[in-house]
């Protein structure tokens, strides 16, 4: 326990207030319709006055507010590498395929990340993977080069999602911090699950699924693989009995049920850190809280453009961090 | 004067010492901690500064029952009237083991108050209404700083001069 991240955690114990409660996302899906939503939000302060009256301006300004706050706080940036790796790797992918393909789109990176959408081109381009972190070189290389001769975009998505697993793992095992050990490894083990399900799905051999899931504690991913071969039952018999037991609840009631579980399963990674008050956790927490807060918005918005009724909606949208 | 032929005396203002020195530099960690965590809380929401200072200032009061007890002690070997008493060694001791509770517990209770106060801003800022409890539990810490207080009163008072 330490007093350094006193002020830190105090002010987003103030910041908490202006959470998304599950009560908020009720009222979001009671709106009428999608022009109502952005109503909603705009008197809930997302989005600032100049921000255009679109859902994507919205969320993108939200998403930037997030590392604002967080840089504000003076917090050591590291601590948040653990979260970042999804967009990093997500750059690291989408310049390999606009290296390949030829095809030019800007709007496909993220820039607040430790190596930018213009700088990741720029390596690919240049294959000069030294310049990556250490965690993406390799991966980098072999996805380039699977791609350039085989054209085949899952086999680069696979080689670099995996990756990003166990960078994630990785880093979750490296942290002194219990919050990040345990979101590596709830992250890592639900990606496990969630490949299982999906490759059962589309029947996929069990090479590609040893390929694709990364190694973790709480999950064996030879056994889930294996499970996963023989049928989504066995898939749930082998959840249900590892930590993840619920998650084979929700398969067995439908696939949003599934897709839902995943996302609260880290939120309630996450929610023993509404108590306390000496550590990096709480942050990390509101981070994540953030994060979620705004893909059940995404949600939410997504179903009212395509006039989905409200159960429907209601169904998908993930619990909430207050 | 020698040191060596008032060596009482040092003892005596040692004690004085420790009871400051130690109980203040408890409130002074305490106060800090507190006042990082309020200054997190007004960073957002200035509204809440009058509660988040009474928060601030629950552990400062150590410094305080230090204080008392340093000039207690000064008055009880003529310090503070003027004529410094005549005290052989052994009572210099005695006085100095009586300063220490309010220094010892001042120091530890102020820190830990500090930290509790801290964890207390917490639920003032996501539940101001409920500042009457959350002022309880840094409240709670005091108990222990007051029973100190108490037996090195006592104990001051009862060196025989």
């Amino acid at each position: 326990m330490s007093e350094q991240y006193t002020y830190a955690v105090a002010r987003i114990r103030a910041l908490e207030v202006a959470l998304f409660s599950n009560a908020t996302i009720d009222q979001l899906i009671a709106c009428s319709d999608y022009d109502q939503c952005l109503q909603f939000l705009a008197e809930k302060g997302w989005g600032d006055s100049d921000t255009p009256a679109q859902a994507e301006a919205i969320l993108n300004r939200e998403e930037e507010k997030i590392w604002e706050v967080v840089k504000d706080l003076h917090v050591d940036m590291d601590k948040f590498a653990v979260l970042s790796y999804p967009k990093l790797f997500h750059n690291l992918k989408a310049a390999i395929k606009e290296v390949c393909v030829g095809d030019t789109n800007r709007h496909i990176f993220y820039d607040d990340v430790s190596v930018p959408g213009a700088a990741m081109l720029e390596i690919v381009r240049e294959k000069e993977f030294g310049k990556l972190p250490p965690d993406m070189q390799h991966a980098a290389e072999e996805a380039y080069e699977a791609m350039l001769h085989t054209r085949d975009g899952q086999l680069c998505d696979v080689i670099i999602d995996r990756a990003a697993l166990d960078a994630v793992y990785r880093a979750g095992k490296a942290a002194k911090d219990a919050i990040i050990r345990d979101y590596a490894e709830s992250t890592v083990a639900v990606a496990d699950i969630k490949i299982a399900v999906r490759s059962q799905k589309t029947a996929k051999s069990l090479e590609f699924m040893t390929r694709a899931m990364a190694e973790c504690d709480s999950v064996n991913a030879a056994q889930l693989a294996k499970a996963a071969l023989n049928g989504m039952d066995s898939i749930r018999e082998y959840l249900m009995g590892t930590a993840y037991a619920e998650g084979a609840e929700a398969l067995a009631q439908s696939p949003s049920a599934f897709e839902r579980w995943c996302d609260n399963r880290i939120i309630q990674t996450i929610s023993p850190q509404k108590y306390k008050a000496f550590t990096i956790g709480p942050v990390i927490a509101y981070v994540i809280a953030r994060q979620n807060e705004i893909k059940t918005v995404r949600i939410i918005l997504s179903g009212k453009l395509n006039d989905l009724p409200d159960d429907s909606i209601r169904e998908r949208v993930r619990e909430m961090y207050v | 004067m020698s040191i060596w032929s008032n060596l009482g005396l040092v003892y005596a203002l040692l004690g004085a010492a420790v009871a400051v020195f130690l109980a203040g530099a408890g409130s002074a960690i305490g106060v800090g901690i507190a006042g990082q965590a309020a200054a997190g809380v007004v960073t957002e929401d200035p509204s809440k500064f009058a509660k988040v200072l009474i928060m601030q200032l629950l552990p400062g009061t150590q410094g305080i029952y230090g204080l008392l007890v340093g000039f207690i002690t000064l008055s009880k070997v003529g310090l503070l009237g003027g004529g410094a008493a005549e005290l052989d060694p052994q009572t210099g001791l005695l006085i100095l083991a009586a300063c220490m509770p309010i220094g010892i517990v001042g120091l530890i209770s102020g820190k830990y108050q500090g930290m509790t106060s801290a964890a207390s801003i917490g639920i003032v800022a996501k539940k101001p209404d409920q500042f009457g409890k959350a002022m309880l539990f840094p409240a709670m810490v005091e108990t222990y700083a007051i029973l100190a207080l108490l037996i090195s009163i006592l104990a001051v008072n009862a060196v025989q001069i």
